[in-house]
């Protein structure tokens, strides 16, 4: 009994160290961020590495949300007589939810692994070490670029997948089922609003690419150095990534439209 | 701060250097001094603490007690910028290369370079060639330094470490792992890059043949301490305990075979004394 607790204590304290880690970790990369602007092409290869490898995955994902979405959308419509709403009903699921939490989740399991296991080998074969005995600060040359990048390419990413998205509706809704075209765009163009949907969704996108990229890149930086440690660094990114997503939007979500 | 060092000073010196590794004291009470433009090794047994030493020494660990100067200069109490100034004037080979993987040779030679100076590229293209000239490795340019063997990795480790022209060069355990011929390579090219660069090299080794033949100044250390320092004849001649039985390889002497901790007994009947710590 003694010893559930003890460990229960310890296995908290060790998060809450982690956390701390993780948190001067963050402060660190924030305040080495003027290299982004000082050698803009260190930013612009990893937003190649982490933005545009993951763009075939989020187009697939996104075009076969969006035709699901029509599909389900359509049975729900057509018994109530609406199924010209259906672009509305596309367009706002994507735009709001998920858009942003689907590309989110892909993204944690495309570039946030890919990133961890980046870094950890980095560390694991000392090239860290190495460029910091170099007069290299791995902070501005390796984690800040990484960290901006993922920043950057995941509300575009997340805007690629809705966009895509409302053309599967369309292929499906328009294309299979015969809904009319003039309908299904402009039902999404009055019901769709640019602060309360639009926006919201860029600002869902911006929160989950900054956390998920934060995560990643100290998984990365935090990894025990062996092929263990590498690998359940990776595994840890995309489960706490995930769950992040997941209660973060919850959170959002409540924020955004609980008061209004 | 830095004041003019005198050109015969010790390059480094480290005085009742204290650390720790969680409950294990690395270093008891370390000093030496390390004297500049010479070849010095540093040997002990493994897990004696001289890759930790040479971290000491780069300002990467910080010492829980005792300090280290570098060309007059005391590193833990250095600024960031102050210590990546001196960082420049350092070189350092790992124990593994450490290149980076995502570079080409070239580019792993190029790297400080171009991180640090502002060359036109026919003139960083020039240098390049050249340090990788001088360890042989001009035509493996274009190579991934994953399709390299150990010994070239090193080399281009040692292209690397030496192409801001530095004026303190470390290798830690620049031996271990290599064939006769690659090793000869090795210990020729130390010596050669001691010799026509005129900078300090320290080495840190187990391997006592050709740490003995290559050095000028030899440092033991075991415990935590430096138990034995000297020219490497001065040393065989005199041969305490410790460096008898290290010189000679003997398995068992001043320094024990076991790592401490439980007896054997206690630890395969599955006894355990019960310890005040
Ligand atoms: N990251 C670490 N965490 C905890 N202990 C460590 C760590 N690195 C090294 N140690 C401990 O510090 C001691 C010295 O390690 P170090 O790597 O400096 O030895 P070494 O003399 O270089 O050995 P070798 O000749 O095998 O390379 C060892 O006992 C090791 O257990
Ligand atoms: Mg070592």
């Amino acid at each position: 009994m003694i010893d559930a607790i003890a460990s229960l204590g310890r296995s908290s304290l060790n998060a809450l160290v982690v956390f701390g880690r993780a948190f001067l970790f963050l402060l660190q990369v924030l305040a080495s961020l003027d290299i982004v602007i000082r050698r803009f092409g260190l930013t612009v290869v990893q937003i190649y590495s982490v933005g545009v490898r993951s763009l075939l995955i989020i187009i697939v994902s996104g075009l076969f949300v969006g035709m699901v979405l029509g599909y389900q959308g359509y049975i729900t419509l057509v018994n109530f007589g609406a199924a010209e709403a259906l672009g509305g009903v596309v367009a706002l699921s994507l735009v709001r939810e998920l858009g942003p939490v689907v590309t989110a989740l892909l993204f944690a399991g495309r570039a946030g692994s890919a990133l961890t296991a980046e870094l950890g080998l980095m560390k694991t074969t000392e090239q860290l070490s190495a460029m910091e005995m170099m007069a290299v600060n791995p902070y501005r040359r390796i984690f800040a670029p990484r960290f901006v990048a993922g920043f950057l390419s995941m509300p575009l990413l997340a805007a690629i997948f809705s966009a895509v998205g409302v053309m599967g509706g369309y292929i499906v809704g328009v294309g299979m089922l015969g809904v009319d075209s003039g309908a299904y765009f402009s039902q999404m163009q009055s019901v769709t609003d640019w602060n309360e949907d639009v926006l919201s969704g860029v600002i869902k996108s911006i929160v989950f690419g900054f956390v998920v990229t934060w995560i990643a890149v100290f998984q990365g930086f935090n990894a025990m150095p062996t092929s263990e440690g590498i690998s359940r660094a990776t595994t840890q990114t995309v489960v706490v990534s995930s769950l992040a997503i997941l209660g973060l939007d919850f959170i959002l979500t409540g924020l955004m439209f609980g008061a209004g | 701060m830095a004041e003019p060092v005198a050109e015969d000073s010790p390059h480094i010196v480290i005085e009742n250097l204290r650390f720790r590794r969680g409950r294990k004291v690395v270093f008891e009470d370390l000093s030496m001094r390390i004297p500049r433009g010479q070849v010095t090794t540093v040997m002990g047994p493994s897990g004696s603490g001289k890759t930790t030493l040479l971290r000491l020494i780069g300002g990467q660990l910080r010492p829980d007690g005792g300090r280290i100067w570098v060309d007059g200069q005391e590193v833990a109490r250095l600024s960031t910028r102050r210590l990546y100034a001196l960082r420049k004037r350092m070189g350092m080979l790992f124990q593994s290369g450490a290149l980076l993987t995502d570079l080409s040779v070239f580019e792993n030679v190029a790297f400080p370079l171009r991180e640090h100076t502002d060359l036109p590229e026919d003139v960083l293209r020039t240098l390049v060639l050249l340090k990788l000239e001088a360890v042989g490795l001009r035509s493996a340019r274009d190579l991934d330094p994953a399709s390299l063997s150990g010994g070239m990795a090193r080399r281009v480790a040692l292209a690397r470490a030496i192409a801001l022209d530095p004026d303190l060069i470390m290798y830690d355990e620049p031996f271990t792992g290599l064939d006769p011929i690659t090793m000869g390579q090795i210990v020729t090219l130390i010596r050669r890059t001691n010799q026509s660069l005129g900078l300090t090299s320290v080495l840190v080794s187990h391997d006592v043949t050709e740490a003995m033949a290559i050095s000028d100044h030899v440092v033991l250390i075991a415990d935590g301490r430096a138990v034995d320092a000297g020219a490497p004849d001065d040393l065989r001649a005199r041969a305490s305990d410790w460096s008898a039985q290290f010189l000679e390889g003997r398995p068992d002497g001043p320094v024990p075979f076991h790592y401490p901790g439980d007896g054997y007994r206690e630890d395969l009947l599955g006894v355990r004394e019960r310890r005040d710590d």
